[in-house]
């Protein structure tokens, strides 16, 4: 029987929940049920019919909007639980539930009521459906969107005694089903369709369409990296191997006994030292087409995605942080685009891509109690057709426990391949390999997901806060991209083989198709390989905590991946052929674009008012002022671990740097802190590079990071990397990561790859449009700070500070250069008087240069100060120069008078220049009133340059964030 | 004087998140706590005989689903009571933060109810309180003791604390606010709002039991440490121990005093 439960606020009256309910339940349970739903304080209930007399006086239309079938439906899925525990529903019997919202519509008009609900719901995932508000009643449909599957033959063969041209077709846009429609892609090229046709042509037989689909998996870009580990040009190990790893690796054997990495490059996070006890984890991921298609979902399945690399770290890290960073279009570029010919296909708004994404990690973070520490957001046009997502987390995980190295798992033959938490369904099938080719009209909805974080909490608490420390499992893993096809297949490469039995496997609705199961990239599963006579007490464990748990098969030595469908074999795969049969390319590069010369900021020389006013304008830049609104809505509290947050000083400038406790009785730290520079891959990649890794660790030392204990990670999001212009680009800037990371002596522990970027799509006139993402590093670093007693914040602190600047300033308006060298001998030097608590703030100069940082050291402190720009550089350089240069390897530090000469005893053998000092007269209350000390004055010899006032520096600062609140 | 350390339970389970950190609080201020997970509760009811304070931590239960704190509450209702109220008829103590005090509300257990910030958003930041050192008019508990103005943060989605100028009389009259926003040191640090959630005469925090059951939004294991402060970098010459400890120690106290 189908019922609806409506659950209205008092207060609000243009709104309502509404439960559509399919059960056996009666009048009465019904009626208790709506009373669980609705706290009678704020809320009313009501169940099928509605009081639409009232109103109809008001509204006349009602908007209703819900999920597509077989969307995640948390609501729902909590309801679920609500009504089986309140009359002791067994887990079979019949009752679902969904969810949908529903709004009143003052006017009249139906046209309005259609625009209105356009932009309240996204038709890749969810239904709108419209009614009348009547004097009587209201009409909403009675009717559940359940899933239904139309029946298909399970498994079919793939016929590989084809032409080369229908091999690219099976490759490009998948295997043809049994109606003849296409599957979707594959994304493997002819090379890769051949080696298969050999491989089955050996055994005599084809191939089913699930071990084809398991192949396209594992050999997808973004789980093996082609471009990254083929030969490309004369370096033949590939770029990974050669820079990425072979940079790690000659920095650990440099290091020698102070090595502090411990698990890198292998596991689903890299792991390092954190003190005798325990490790620190960090990976940062991207979920970049999801976002693009559904930003809410994509950023949530990001974020909580990346915390099950941490969990699936070694045995089973915590996540104690996580980050972020956003690359958008501007949020009020109104360009409109489609996917489609014929318009049929919008693409979303930049807006509405900015604010769902934004949202997505506000949950995803928000309700897994894991502080969202760390964070960035960058503009460019470029960036309309694709959004980049950066989520990453930060685990922490005792090193040794039960008499194992915690970071070193194995599966055994002979134990259960279990897989625990979220179930199977249509979500994310082809997820790897559509993120692996160009967005277009041909992208599968059914790639995108959303997220549940609180199933994913209930399991992740089982698992390392329980299950880990009672050693009730030999091994696990993350199921992300491709799902079972990989999580298993990696697994089973540990021990030698894996036997599924498919059926198995708990699914969300009836009707898949063994393909899909196995490849499909549901949600909040990990795969875990637990000994048989530990499978009884685990599963009673993962039954307590409401936690789901299915022995889908077992783990051997045969060598070989063998899948079962109701008795039968329907894959049987070589574990070799499957992790080893790609075949290698030789990527080739052709030189890199033309690079237009260094752009000059401003011609000719400007009088103070104009340097005040470009000065202002700078600060203004999207890409360069405040977005408190972000970091105040992610908590970055929980686990009360926090020690500089994201937002520091009166001011409340957002910090470049944070840094938190994973261990509340230990008093040391760990800093967080990224590099991003895209704006100067358009001159040159290799300086973009070497800039972010150089941020990235200056922006961790300027509050306190240690050097020597310092690692970082790669992000690389690429476009059209198919183009030898593009690769080209790519091997500079790798190279650039190598040159960093060996003269810093950091090693990269974990890094990923995202290579096509790139949208194809028409705009509103149906003409064809295609867009790029300019090419994007992410740098991020994590360092172990001794004593978080001495980290430093960005702001001004006292009046009267001396102000210093550290570092050379050159004529590098345009691209800066970075040198290393000198650069390494200022930070150690920071680091040292760090140390030593000379410094009373810190703060790294970035976008905009020496003035912004003054500026955002001004604003966060509620200071005005007075310098003077004379002995900045030893070459007679413009004032433009002194005041924008971007050159790197600088930092902008105050010091209390009584300090000044041990601090300058200690930079004495790297280049510093003091500048001038905070202004006497406090401005505490600048922003109550009108007091006068917040004054800031920038002289150059005689002429005053700049002159402005905190006060309205604090507004212009944070006049964009405000916007967007 | 006995000097038998109190027993804390802590419930945990089903988003719940903030339990780790309140162990720590309350051992930090002498006490022996226990997280349980709340099916483990409903397994073993007996247990909670054996425990002084209960405490309700702070998180997502449900990820707030259908509103925040109702599926916790449902299911504490449908198996535990009967043992919850025998529990708070004895000479024990109660806390529910955040998330916990949303429970608490729903359970009845405390007065009124929580709703959606008034700007609609999930919002993070330090807050200024008051209790009834500070003012005449709020009411006296074991939670507060030496307690007059404190600076905590907060952080939630659902923390309007919805009251009718009928409903505040009642209140008042009873002795049942605890806290109230107010404009104090971080106020005047960074210039916010004072009631950012825009609770119904600033209540943050209210009482029932006597004083002995405390429900309130802001996060006091958030503000244990010193260096948790956003004032901490302004003068970091001060003890490391934390404002929001206070209130640990009290509840803890309340026992050892015995």
């Amino acid at each position: 029987m189908i019922s609806r439960i409506y659950v209205m606020p008092k207060k609000i009256e243009n709104k309502a929940d509404s439960y559509l309910i399919d059960s056996k339940l009666s009048k009465k349970e019904l009626q208790k049920l709506a009373e669980a739903l609705a706290n009678p304080i704020l809320e009313n209930y009501y169940i099928d019919s509605f009081p639409t007399k009232e109103l109809s006086l008001k509204f006349s239309y009602a908007i209703e909007i819900g999920f597509l079938p077989g969307v995640t439906d948390n609501v729902g899925q909590t309801v679920k639980e609500i009504a089986t525990d309140l009359f002791h529903l067994k887990k079979s019997s019949d009752f679902h539930v969904y969810t949908s919202k529903i709004l009143f519509v003052e006017s009249n008009k139906l046209a309005d009521a259609q625009k209105i609900a356009m932009t309240l719901h996204n038709p890749l995932i969810e239904r709108a459906f419209i009614a009348k508000v009547e004097n009587k009643s209201m009409s909403l449909p009675m009717k559940a969107p359940k899933v239904v599957l139309e029946k298909k033959k399970p498994v079919i063969n793939v016929l590989f005694e084809v032409e080369d041209e229908e091999l690219i077709k099976i490759g490009r846009e998948g295997i043809m089903d049994e109606n003849g429609g296409r599957r979707g892609p594959l994304a493997l090229d002819l090379d890769s369709m051949k080696v298969i046709k050999t491989h089955f042509e050996k055994l005599k037989r084809n191939p089913t369409d699930i071990e084809l689909e398991s192949l396209a998996q594992t050999w997808s870009e973004h789980c093996k990296h082609t471009i990254f580990a083929n030969p490309i040009d004369d370096i033949k190990d590939g770029l990974y191997k050669t820079y990425i790893k072979g940079a790690t690796n000659l920095i650990r054997e440099k290091k020698g006994k102070k090595d502090f990495c411990v698990s890198v490059f292998s596991d689903n996070s890299g792991g390092i030292v954190f003190d005798d006890d325990y490790l620190i984890t960090h990976k940062v991921e991207t979920h970049n087409s999801p976002s693009a298609l559904d930003p809410f979902g994509g950023a949530i399945t990001g974020i909580v995605g990346v915390n099950r690399d941490t969990i699936g770290f070694g045995l089973g890290a915590k996540p104690v942080a996580n980050v972020y960073g956003f690359c958008f279009g501007f949020p009020d570029d109104e360009r409109k685009f489609f996917r489609d010919k014929n318009l049929t296909q919008p693409m979303l708004s930049s807006r509405r891509i900015i604010d769902g994404v934004i949202k997505g990690i506000n949950v995803g973070g928000n309700c897994s109690g894991i502080p969202t520490l760390s964070g960035f957001v960058k503009f460019d046009d470029r960036y309309r057709g694709k959004p980049l997502v950066f989520a990453g987390t930060v685990g922490l995980i005792p090193r040794k426990l039960n008499g194992r190295e915690m970071h070193e798992k194995r599966a055994r033959a002979g134990d259960y391949i279990v897989v625990v938490g979220g179930r199977v369904g249509k979500d994310g099938i082809h997820g790897a390999t559509f993120s692996s080719v160009v967005m277009d009209s041909n992208s599968p909805a059914t790639a995108v997901q959303i997220g549940d974080p609180i199933t994913q909490k209930k399991l992740s608490d089982a698992i390392v806060k329980e299950a880990r420390d009672l050693d009730l499992y030999n091994s696990i893993t993350d199921n992300g991209a491709g799902g079972l096809s990989c999580s298993v297949a990696e697994m089973a490469k540990e021990c030698g083989g894996a036997k599924v039995f498919l059926d198995k496997a708990p699914l969300k609705y009836p009707g898949l198709q063994p393909w899909e199961i196995w490849i499909s990239e549901s949600q909040e599963r990990m795969t875990l390989s637990v000994p048989k006579g530990k499978w009884g007490k685990f599963q009673k464990l993962m039954e307590s905590r409401g936690v789901e748990a299915t022995v889908i098969g077992e783990f051997t030595n045969s060598g070989k991946c063998i899948v079962e469908w109701k008795g039968k074999v329907i894959m049987n795969i070589d574990l070799e052929f499957l992790h080893n049969g790609l075949p290698k390319h030789n990527l080739i590069t052709s030189s890199v674009m033309q690079t237009p010369p260094n752009p000059p900021l401003i011609k000719g020389r400007a009088k103070g008012e104009m340097y005040t006013k470009i000065f202002e304008n700078l600060l203004a830049d999207k890409n360069i002022s405040g977005f408190s609104f972000i970091s105040e809505q992610y908590d970055h509290e929980v686990q009360g671990s926090s020690v500089l947050k994201p937002l520091s000083g009166p001011g409340k400038i957002n910090t470049d740097a944070q840094v938190f406790c994973p261990v509340l009785n230990s008093k040391k730290g760990v800093v967080l802190s990224s590099g991003i520079c895209p704006s100067y891959g358009d001159v040159s990649t290799y300086h973009m590079a070497t800039c972010a890794l150089d941020t990235a660790v200056r922006n961790a030392i300027a509050c306190g990071g240690t050097l020597s204990h310092l690692a970082i990670l790669d992000n690389f999001c690429w476009c059209s990397s198919n183009d030898q212009k593009r690769l080209a680009q790519l091997v500079e800037s790798v190279k650039a990561c190598y040159d960093g990371a060996v003269s810093y002596g950091t090693p990269f522990i974990s890094g990923k790859d995202s290579m096509f970027n790139d949208f194809k799509g028409y705009d509103e006139k149906g003409n064809p449009v295609a867009i790029s993402i300019p090419p994007t590093l992410l740098i991020s670093a994590i360092s172990v700070m001794p004593d978080i007693y001495k980290t430093v914040s960005p702001e001004f602190k006292n009046s009267g500070d001396a102000i210093y600047l550290l570092g050379e300033t050159h004529d590098e308006l345009g691209v800066p250069k970075v040198d290393f060298e000198k650069n390494l001998k200022t930070y150690l030097a920071l680091e040292k008087a760090i140390q030593k608590e000379l410094v009373a703030s810190s703060i790294s100069i970035t976008s905009g240069g020496f003035a912004v940082a003054l500026a955002k050291a001004c604003v966060g402190g509620m200071l005005g100060c007075k310098v003077s720009l004379n002995q900045i550089a030893l070459k007679a350089l413009s004032v433009e120069t002194k005041l924008f240069s971007e050159s790197q390897g600088r930092i902008l530090v105050s010091v209390s008078l009584k300090k000044t000469k041990q601090f300058e005893k200690l930079c004495a053998s790297v280049a510093f220049t003091k500048l001038g000092k905070t202004n006497k007269s406090p401005a505490r209350n600048a922003l109550h009133n009108n007091a006068g000390g917040g004054r800031i004055t920038i002289m150059d010899g005689k002429d005053k340059i700049v002159e402005t006032n905190v006060k309205k520096l604090h507004k212009i600062y944070h006049n964009f964030s405000d916007e967007m609140k | 004087m006995k000097s038998k350390k109190p027993k804390i339970i802590i419930l945990s389970g089903y988003g719940l998140n903030c339990e780790e950190e309140t162990k720590f609080a309350f051992e930090s201020a002498g006490g022996e706590a226990d997280i349980v997970h709340i099916n483990d509760l409903i397994a073993k009811p007996k247990m909670l005989s054996k425990y002084q304070i209960l405490v309700f931590p702070g998180g997502f239960s449900y990820g707030d689903d259908t509103g925040s704190g109702k599926a916790y509450a449902n299911k504490l209702k449908n198996h535990l009571s009967k043992e919850l109220a025998e529990f708070l008829s004895r000479d024990t103590l109660a806390i529910g933060i955040c998330n916990g005090f949303q429970i608490m509300t729903n359970l009845g257990i405390l007065p009124r109810a929580l709703a959606h910030n008034k700007n609609g958003k999930y919002i993070d930041r330090w807050v200024d309180l008051e209790t009834h050192s500070a003012r005449q008019d709020l009411a006296e508990s074991p939670w507060l003791k030496g307690i007059e103005k404190i600076s905590l943060p907060i952080a939630h989605g659902e923390g309007h604390y919805v009251a009718s100028k009928k409903d505040y009389e009642n209140l008042k009259k009873n002795n049942q606010i605890a806290f109230t926003y107010a404009k104090g040191e971080i106020y005047k640090f960074q210039n916010l709002e004072y009631n950012p959630n825009g609770s119904d005469y600033d209540i943050a925090g209210v009482l029932a039991y006597n004083g002995r059951v405390l429900g309130m939004m802001p996060h006091p294991e958030r503000a244990m440490f010193s260096h948790q402060s956003p004032l901490w970098y302004k003068n970091k010459k001060v003890s490391k121990e934390g404002a929001g400890l206070q209130i640990f120690k009290n509840a803890v106290n309340y026992f050892l005093k015995k």
